[in-house]
């Protein structure tokens, strides 16, 4: 039985540590079977957060372990979806890091940021206020986008 | 085999110049270094063609990948054969997104990719 999605938003702090990983995979995979994502949404959705957060401690915080990372989960504001935040501390991500490399040229460093872009609807990269960035990503619930 | 290598890779099987290697548990950052190596230590052992079952790993991240191309493009320099074999649906869903299952020779079985 599909238990109720929570009334509030998710908040989650976790260390730069890979060992977190499978934590936030775990919580991002409850929310988004509790919204009502299909399975191969729910994949998509854990692997783009799961991909977010290696970006953050590779690049951002150069494989540091004990770096904070805060992970919001918000599906209360949008009707037909989530919205995640990922705020780190780290150092600014470079504009050119920000987009994919050509599809028909993938190498194994820019993976991450291809499977994001592929399997979300927005994913959006801020300055944070006080220093280190805010990535944002919006995934929508299929049928939700069939109305368009 | 040392104590990281055991804790990925759950055995290596040889079957006829084949070696099966029996990965275990999600392969992500956590833990793809360490599944790089081990791919490597059984690359060493000059197999004729290289098995991996995927079937107990529910999940596998860009760097787990990426330890696949890696060693992709090692064993196409050796003349070695690559075969990647039962991957779960997460694991295959991966490979569709990145469109690398076109790269890799994929089989729904371990017993399918040794024939």
């Amino acid at each position: 039985m599909t238990k109720p999605p929570p009334d509030r938003p998710i908040r989650l702090r976790v260390f730069s540590s890979p060992t977190h990983l499978a934590v936030v995979r775990g919580a991002v995979d409850g929310l988004c079977r509790s919204i009502g994502f299909d399975e191969d949404c729910i994949t998509r959705v854990v692997m783009s957060v799961d991909e977010a957060l290696t970006n953050v401690i590779r690049h951002a915080y150069d494989g540091v372990a004990d770096q904070p990372i805060e992970i919001e989960l918000d599906w209360t504001k949008l009707p037909d979806g989530v919205r995640i935040s990922i705020r780190d501390c780290g150092r600014r991500v470079e504009r050119e890091h920000m987009t994919p490399p050509p599809r028909d040229n993938l190498q194994p460093g820019g993976l991450g940021l291809h499977i994001m872009t592929e399997c979300m609807d927005r994913i959006e990269y801020n300055p944070a206020e006080g220093g280190g960035t805010v990535l944002t990503m919006v995934k929508r619930l299929e049928q939700a986008r069939g109305r368009e | 085999m040392d104590e990281s290598i055991r804790q990925c890779v759950k055995s290596v099987r040889w079957i006829s110049g084949s070696a099966v290697v029996d990965v275990q548990g999600d392969v992500d950052l956590s833990r793809s270094s360490e599944f790089q190596q081990s791919l490597l230590v059984v690359m060493d052992q000059k197999p004729e063609r290289i098995i991996v079952n995927l079937a107990e790993v529910p999940y596998m991240d860009s760097s787990g990948v990426a330890s696949l191309v890696k060693l992709l493009g090692r064993t196409k320099r050796q003349g070695v054969v690559l075969r990647l074999a039962a991957l779960t649906v997460r694991v295959r869903s991966i490979f569709e997104i990145t469109r690398l299952d076109d790269v890799f020779d994929i089989h729904a079985t371990v017993e399918e990719a040794l024939s």
